[in-house]
């Protein structure tokens, strides 16, 4: 009587297990397939392990995608974290005048259409002479990534007992001193938060990529990812080769860090 | 006697003054030194960039020619130009979608995570795999399940009796094809968002409503929902907002096509911008876009602030 009553609700979870993970399957299984074999079989689950598709992959070469993109990311979140939280100290724990404009200016960025800014920040990045190079995602990176990261730092900060910095201020130290001692090391599960949210955001970006580089050397992952779909455009195992290897440092991630790549994606809203 | 110490007393008035004002003017030079290094890379690449799309819109220029002023002329314009009205109403198909599909259904799947069965660290899991990948990788795997020959959605339904349908290049079905995609891609994030709340809510108040005899639906409808309100709204936003912006899925699947079938916004901008070089006419797109979404974001907030002072979600 009770299991029966659970068969409808077994069936849903396992409905959904299929619409979510199937496409994953399909990919990895598709990718160890040669060409004739998915012709023959296109559906067949796991029937062949063939690395070829992979070796292919390599041979046209992805070490620069992946490099552009890890240095990328990488620079543009540690600047977006030490100036996002150097800007949300004075934001949540200061009164002055401008406080709660400037706080509603950087977190309204939350909403804007990136289409809004990209003609002017294409004619800046050509006219600071950085077009078609790492440099021009850099600044725009750093700017997108700046409203979500302020507003999940200055609700963390605004929780930090007063009393914390007022010992620190009776020792004699300075504003930035209490930031960089007090505040800065009470902050690292926020800051934890605010890089796995950028990070994994700037990895996938697409628009400012595609509209900043051009030439191939300086491709992000994404933008390599159409290089791939381009070549192999009737070769589809050796695209889901391409795809699986793409996106394969995310999910392995992931896997090694659930909870905090949960946490870090939902923008810090998701608690404990 | 008298008068010097008076004299005393205003010197040192005017000494508490002057501390008082550097300590002022101290304050004030620390806290625009913490905020200055973010506020000008914000000025420079968010709130100048705006501005500057605005000024463009009033003009016609190819990108790299003189400008000639057109005033209003882009916007006369694109009010009579129909691939922009397809991309409005394409746009708040995605809307929709986004708020009536994707968030239910990232309801489900939350309280399925709660459900007492078997399995459930999978379904943890495998649930929240389609968030991570990214929109381009997305886009070019279900271009190819969506393949007409080859494509594992028309075998599914050969299964049911139906033939074989070209999803993209049909013009009555590639819209349908891309919100499923989109649907797919997102639902994990609101999962997220609900499973968070589901914890928050306390086990005693559905073992009183047990005592009092209700039933699965009742306690779903009396106590989950009016306390997932709060959720439900939070999500909404980010679905209007984040469906306002959506580009990257229908460039990869569609890039707008079949025939202007699943035209946004954000493509059809982005066509005149960089394809066809009308920098002035996509500017004018783009401050819609902007424009749009600050209507929206205007509108929510004061909803957001009446119902609040009404006191509550119920």
């Amino acid at each position: 009587m009770v299991a029966a009553k659970k068969i409808p609700i077994y069936l849903i979870a396992l409905l959904l297990l299929v619409f979510t993970g199937y496409p994953f399957v399909y990919m990895l299984s598709t990718s160890l397939k040669t060409q004739s074999g998915f012709f023959e079989e296109p559906f067949s689950l796991f029937n062949s392990f063939d690395f070829s598709n992979y070796m292919s992959v390599f041979e046209m070469g992805i070490g620069h995608y992946f490099k552009n993109s890890l240095v990328l990311s990488v620079s543009a979140v540690l600047i977006v974290m030490l100036v996002a939280a150097m800007a949300s100290y004075p934001l949540s724990r200061m009164k002055f005048k401008m406080n709660r404009p400037l706080f509603l200016l950087f977190i309204s960025g939350m909403m804007l259409p990136i289409h809004a800014t990209l003609i002017p920040v294409f004619k800046l990045s050509q006219s600071m002479g950085i077009y078609d190079t790492l440099w021009a995602l850099l600044g725009p990176y750093i700017a997108f990534s700046l409203p979500i990261s302020v507003f999940i730092l200055t609700q963390f900060m605004q929780e930090i007992p007063k009393e914390l910095e007022e010992a620190a201020k009776i020792d004699g130290c300075s504003d930035f001193g209490i930031f960089w001692r007090v505040i800065l090391p009470v902050l690292t599960p926020a800051l934890m938060t605010v890089f796995i949210y950028n990070f994994i955001h700037l990895w996938n970006e697409f628009i400012f990529a595609l509209v900043l580089i051009s030439s191939p050397e300086n491709r992000t992952i994404p933008l390599g990812l159409q290089d791939f779909y381009g070549e192999f455009s009737v070769n589809i195992p050796g695209l889901m080769a391409a795809l699986t290897l793409f996106s394969l440092p995310i999910l392995v991630a992931y896997f090694f860090s659930q909870e905090k790549v949960v946490k870090g994606l939902s923008g810090g809203s998701v608690k404990g | 006697m008298d008068a010097s110490t008076e004299n005393v007393s205003v010197v040192k008035q005017q000494e508490i003054l002057k501390t008082k004002k550097l300590v002022r003017n101290k304050k004030i030079v620390s806290i625009s030194l913490f905020i200055a290094p973010a506020f000008l890379i914000y000025l420079l690449y968010v709130v100048y960039p705006i501005f500057a799309t605005l000024g463009y819109s009033f003009y016609q220029w190819d990108g790299t020619t003189e400008k000639t002023f057109v005033g209003l002329g882009n916007y006369a314009q694109l009010f009579k130009d129909a691939v922009f009205w397809t991309a409005l109403k394409n746009n708040a198909w995605v809307v929709a979608t986004s708020v009536f599909v994707q968030i239910p259904l990232g309801l489900i799947m939350a309280l399925m995570l709660f459900a007492p069965i078997r399995g459930l660290r999978l379904l943890n899991s495998i649930y929240f795999l389609p968030f991570l990948m990214s929109t381009v990788a997305v886009g070019m795997l279900w271009v190819l399940m969506f393949d007409p020959m080859n494509g594992i959605v028309n075998v599914l339904i050969n299964v049911f009796g139906f033939e074989n349908v070209a999803w993209l290049s049909d013009e009555k079905t590639a819209m349908f094809a891309v919100l499923l995609v989109i649907v797919w891609q997102f639902a994990p994030f609101y999962m997220i968002l609900f499973k968070a709340a589901l914890v928050g809510i306390s086990e005693e108040l559905y073992e009183a409503a047990q005592i009092d005899g209700a039933n699965a639906w009742q306690k779903f409808q009396n106590i989950t929902i009016p306390l997932l309100m709060p959720t439900i709204v939070s999500s909404s936003i980010l679905a209007i907002v984040g469906s306002l912006k959506a580009f990257d899925i229908f460039y990869i699947m569609t890039g707008g096509g079949p025939n202007g079938a699943t035209e946004l916004m954000g493509t059809y901008m982005f066509k005149q911008a960089f394809i066809n070089f009308n920098m002035g006419y996509a500017s004018a797109i783009a401050f819609i876009m902007f424009f749009i979404a600050l209507i929206v974001t205007i509108v929510i907030q004061v909803l957001e602030h009446r119902r609040k002072q009404k006191g509550g979600y119920a």
